[in-house]
């Protein structure tokens, strides 16, 4: 089995590497950004750290948006932090722009969401450190092959100033995991053979060692 | 539900040795450290730190090699500090598993590093260190406190005020602080507590306590007096007075949210 780790150039890619090679010794992890690879390889994960537009300029220098997309309708796919939050409708960071969109919902400033919040109830909310750093409890709120082993509220390691939310008139059916940050905002997405969250997996220890290994073995159905 | 306060054992590497001083000075040996940092690991860290404390062009290649090792055994976050000068150094040392840059002296001759650095790799990933030292001041004939940084290591006086300084850095894109009181540091007495809360109640982004842990009440007065996001500790750790699992037991007694 080859499963590729799609190099951006961002983040810590090579954590996440040697992360997926810790739980699938067998397998063959790769490092890449060739669109081909990607297309040849049984599974994808996409990671990304720092800027959406960098993430996506990058995608789109390396000539590499076709092959995603692709991977996308077919593989089984990993979307960690940005690697998440680039298949929404809509980013808002660098001046906003069109995610990949297949996700209905925005990614938007924890501030952003928090003044909305904040303007609705009584009394305020507490003063909110951005980035969120740190280690947050994610709740499941469906079943997934990729949550086997973890239990419910379990603590995952989370870096990010920007994150998910809904359309009003998404299909909630996509959203697998939540956490509380402030107010509540999406951990973990999936449709058909993608799943993707917010948290670092490779930075979360045994909970998120063992979410790897799940995807490594997971046939990529949702049931 | 609150973020959890985190623990951080901190390793300040020495040509590829964990060591120990007081007060900046006086040095003593702590083992290797990629068994010191699977040692914390094992009993629940939820990060390290490693600081190569003299940094000079000769030991890069160590602690390059080193973070290599640890990052393939470690599989939480690891911060590296030391001799951070250029972009390519952040972009090695990230190659290297690194999973944030600690920036110290760099920040302080060329603040626009901060700027320059977050903007290509991302705020969270830049930390920047401050080490402050309490002077005082003169005005109008009274004399007052103030919390001063010192760059090299704690060498070099430089004049700025630490708590100032820590605002300019977050609005330069720093994505944390990491605070660390000279004249606690080794001491075992306990963080500057003033300090601390000066700093954390001047920006929004986290604040990692550093300097003078002795024992876990300290770490629990660090979060609960300092306002701490994370409080980071080295001897306590390195000798076996303590291990992690005890600290974060001690802080959940005290009604601090922690990964247990």
């Amino acid at each position: 089995m080859r499963i590729a780790v799609v190099d951006l150039g961002v983040g810590n890619l090579r954590s996440v590497k040697q992360a997926v090679s810790t739980v699938a010794p067998n397998a063959d992890v790769v490092l890449t950004s060739d669109a081909n690879t990607l297309l040849e390889s049984d599974k994808i994960v996409l990671p990304g750290q720092g800027a959406v537009g960098t993430w996506f300029s990058e995608l789109q220098s390396r000539g590499l948006e076709d092959a995603i997309k692709t991977c996308l309708d077919q593989k089984p796919l990993l979307g960690i932090c940005v690697g998440m939050q680039a298949l929404f409708d809509y980013c808002e960071e660098d001046g906003g722009r069109q995610g990949l969109g297949l996700f209905k919902g925005s990614v938007r400033h924890f501030s952003n969401f928090h003044q909305v919040v904040e303007a609705s109830e009584n009394p305020p909310l507490p003063r909110l450190k951005i980035p969120q750093m740190g280690w947050n409890q994610v709740f499941q709120l469906r079943d997934h092959p990729l949550w086997n082993g973890i239990e419910d509220d379990a603590y995952f390691y989370f870096v990010h100033s920007f994150c998910a939310n809904t359309a009003p008139d998404s299909d909630l059916g996509v959203v697998y995991g939540g956490a509380d940050y402030g107010h509540k905002f999406i951990a973990a997405v999936g449709r058909d053979n993608v799943f993707a969250v917010q948290f670092h997996p490779e930075k979360s220890h045994d909970n998120g060692l063992r979410l790897l290994k799940n995807f490594t073995e997971w046939n990529g159905q949702a049931a | 539900m609150p973020l959890a306060k985190r623990i951080i054992p901190c390793l300040d590497v020495d040509n590829g040795r964990v060591v120990k001083g007081v007060n900046f000075v006086g040095i003593r040996d702590a083992g290797d450290p990629v068994e010191v940092a699977k040692r914390y690991n094992e009993q629940g860290a939820d990060e390290i730190t490693f600081l190569d404390i003299t940094a000079t062009s000769d030991d890069r290649g160590t602690i390059l090699e080193v973070v290599e090792q640890v990052a393939s055994e470690v599989f939480i976050p690891l911060t590296v500090g030391g001799g951070v000068r250029e972009l390519a150094d952040v972009r090695g040392l990230l190659n290297a598993g690194a999973d944030k840059i600690s920036v110290n002296s760099t920040a302080v001759f060329k603040p626009e590093f901060i700027k320059e650095a977050s903007g290509h790799f991302g705020s969270q990933c830049i930390v920047v260190a401050i080490d402050a030292k309490q002077t005082h001041f003169f005005e109008k004939g009274d004399c007052y406190d103030r919390w001063e940084i010192f760059t090299h290591g704690g060498r070099k006086q430089t004049g700025i005020d630490a708590v100032e300084w820590a605002v300019k850095m977050a609005e330069y894109g720093a994505g944390e602080i990491l605070l660390t009181s000279m004249d606690g540091d080794g001491t075992k007495a306990g963080y500057d507590l003033k300090l601390t809360k000066a700093v954390t109640d001047a920006v929004n982004i986290p604040v990692i306590a550093s300097g003078g842990v002795g024992n876990l009440n300290h770490l629990v007065d660090g979060v609960k007096a300092g306002g701490a996001d994370a409080v980071l500790a080295a001897s306590i750790f390195h000798f076996g007075e303590y291990t992690v699992q005890q600290a974060k037991e001690a802080m959940r007694d005290a009604g601090i949210e922690v990964r247990l």
